[in-house]
């Protein structure tokens, strides 16, 4: 498979007042053709700084890119400057936020908006791009379209303007495209058309997408691959079955735990990972998760864990796949639904050292 | 979009008619004539004088004819000023302040919006803190300071421009700048706040996320959101500078109709106060109604009530 985007060891850094804070601390992935990557993990684990560090759009200064490589089609982002990154960015790389209520300019009509991003890319002929963002326009499956696209955001509904949003973003035909939590602001209705949406549309464009998200129910629906970030870091990666039938990672599991199912009784609590994230303006010695992980050993106070691969695919960054260390159960919900993979090694092997 | 614009001028006609009623009383409430002053007049000549004017009427027919005056944009005629009515005021001073006003206004939008542009673009570098000392000085200065230290500086030690008369071009630029600093130095502030709000925006992202340059983001995305609190300060702004500025025009001997609102209290002359203020609260009332149907066109969000949607 055609691999189009690489990170290698990225860091993202800001600079504020009380310090520096590490909102990405040393991410690796790969990123094929054609699939679905979720990225989750709760808030302030980096994902979305991650993910907008990739269109380069994070503000710099404050923002930072301390070190690492984005290679996307083999050329590193990281070195390209304002002017290259215009040509890439709604073209090659396009990204849909989180709130369609506040990501359209509402003094401008939806369908202008979306020529913008023909006129600057296509060089399209304002007539024919306004015909092509009535075609985008019925695309993703907006009523009307002709009328539509002379209306301007306030008289679209929530869906539609993510819709709207949709078809912006898909309006060059990118290689790839960032999702950053779509659905959250929508209701659950709405969420499931959009969702089915993207997934008609990724068919037929053969579009890459990142969805992040912190909705595990959207993840399973959606992704081909799950990464799990804490902490500015991916401590969990694999696919879809591999994440919600053979975790390794504690962090996984209390994210798996934490998820309310239609078959738990009423009379059991909703679980919760306790405690906060660390302060990533002095990240915590040793693992990161720690001080909130009910399976802590010594070692994990003192040494960050190494990266172990457990299958081709799945990776994951914990003390607790180390030969040396202790069998341990992951919480019962989690182990309900565990179920042998195939493709499984026999046993993690170490790949890479923690520092 | 008619409906609306009749019922405004509707209203309109309601703040008028309170405006020249609550005028017409507090005048009177005054203690004076327009016949006082120092030397007493004998009471013949002052009884005489009141039946001309036709003050030895009740109020309530004085009121009554000045209301039935109005509705013929007449005016009367002046008590100090003889043989001029309050209309030949009017018609002489309003061309030059007008002038005067709109030149300021000029400038004070123009500069205003580019130094707020500007300041908010480059926020918390040498650009914004120059644009915002700016700002302050504008603010804080007085006008009459203002104004002579501009025709020190630009028409005695500079010979740039003339001192005071109100004759060519040139002679308009000083009291212009000097009229137009402090609605500049306010334009800049709200100009660069409002930029900063409508850069924090979510829709500014995805311009950036659309590859746009930073030019297009600006111009396309940017000014017109953030001209809307600017706009809204314009209305009672542009009524207050064309109807003139008492000190700027003694300061550079302008003969506008800015004089006549300080003059005409304290010579008690009724008809002027009348004339000026119904004329000022006109331009006012305009001024507000056309400010809000530049709204609608600024932000769609905006619907004029009364109107049919989409009209």
């Amino acid at each position: 498979m055609e691999k189009i985007l690489e990170v290698k060891d990225l860091k993202v850094s800001f600079q504020v007042y009380g310090g520096e804070v590490q909102a990405v601390r040393g991410i690796n992935f790969d990123l094929y053709k054609g699939e679905t990557l979720a990225v989750v993990g709760e808030s302030g684990s980096g994902k979305s700084v991650l993910n907008q560090t990739i269109m380069k759009l994070i503000p710099m200064p404050p923002g930072k890119i301390t070190g690492g490589q984005i290679l996307f089609h083999g050329q590193d982002i990281v070195k390209k400057t304002d002017k290259e990154m215009e040509k890439i960015r709604g073209k090659e790389i396009s990204m849909i936020f989180q709130d369609p209520m506040t990501s359209l300019n509402p003094t401008m009509k939806v369908g202008h908006q979306i020529m913008e991003v023909l006129l600057k890319h296509q060089n399209m002929k304002s007539q024919q791009a306004k015909e092509r963002a009535i075609e985008l326009l019925r695309l993703v499956g907006i009523p009307m379209p002709e009328k539509r696209v002379n209306q301007y955001p306030h008289e679209f509904s929530g869906g539609m303007r993510q819709r709207a949003m949709i078809a912006i973003a898909l309006a060059a035909n990118p290689s790839l495209l960032i999702a950053d939590e779509p659905t959250t602001a929508l209701d659950v209705t709405i969420q499931a058309q959009i969702l089915e949406l993207m997934k008609d549309l990724q068919k037929k464009m053969d579009t890459s997408i990142i969805f992040i998200t912190h909705d595990l129910g959207v993840v399973a629906n959606v992704a081909d691959r799950v990464a799990v970030m804490y902490a500015g870091q991916i401590v969990e990666i694999g696919t879809v079955d591999e994440i919600f039938y053979d975790p390794r990672h504690p962090y996984t599991w209390g994210l798996l735990a934490s998820m309310p199912s239609l078959d738990s009784d009423h009379k059991s609590e909703l679980a919760a990972i306790p405690g906060t994230p660390p302060d990533l303006t002095n990240p915590p010695k040793g693992d990161a998760f720690a001080a909130r992980n009910q399976y802590a050993m010594a070692i994990d106070f003192e040494e960050e864990p190494p990266m172990f691969q457990i299958s081709e695919t799945h990776f994951a960054k914990t003390w607790l796949l180390h030969p040396d260390a202790p069998k341990v159960e992951p919480p019962e919900a989690v182990k309900r639904k565990m179920r042998k993979l195939s493709s499984t090694f026999d046993k993690p092997v170490l790949v890479k050292e923690g520092k | 979009m008619v409906k609306y614009i009749s019922k405004r001028l509707l209203y309109m006609i309601v703040s008028l008619l309170l405006i020249i009623t609550a005028t017409f009383f507090l005048m009177r409430i005054a203690p004076g004539n327009p016949f006082t002053s120092e030397k007493k007049l004998p009471p013949e000549i002052e009884a005489s004088l009141n039946e001309h004017y036709g003050l030895d009427k009740p109020w309530y027919v004085q009121y009554g004819d000045y209301l039935g005056r109005i509705v013929q944009w007449d005016f009367g005629p002046s008590f100090k000023y003889e043989s001029r009515t309050v209309n030949d005021l009017i018609n002489d001073g309003f061309p030059v302040s007008l002038a005067l006003g709109l030149e300021a206004i000029l400038f004070a939008v123009a500069v205003g919006i580019v130094l707020g542009v500007i300041a908010a673009l480059r926020h918390n570098k040498w650009q914004d803190y120059t644009a915002m000392i700016v700002a302050v000085f504008g603010i804080s200065v007085p006008s009459f300071i203002m104004a002579t230290f501009l025709q020190y500086l630009f028409a005695i030690k500079l010979g740039l421009f003339p001192v005071a008369r109100w004759e060519t071009f040139s002679h308009t630029v000083l009291p212009a700048l000097a009229l137009g600093a402090t609605p500049m130095a306010f334009i800049a502030r709200l100009t660069r706040s409002s930029m900063l709000e409508v850069l924090s925006n979510d829709y500014i992202k995805t311009a950036k996320a659309k590859g746009l340059s930073r030019g297009a983001m600006i111009m396309k995305h940017t000014i017109r959101n953030a001209l809307l609190p600017v706009v809204s300060y314009m209305g009672p702004l542009a009524a207050g500078i064309i109807t003139g500025s008492f000190i700027i025009e003694k300061i550079f001997g302008i003969p506008g109709l800015g004089s006549h609102f300080v003059l005409s209290i304290s010579n008690r002359d009724y008809t002027v106060i009348m004339g000026v203020t119904v004329f000022y609260s006109i331009l006012l009332l305009v001024s507000i109604l056309l400010v809000d149907i530049a709204y609608g066109l600024i932000d769609p969000r905006i619907k004029l009530a009364g109107g049919k949607k989409g009209e």
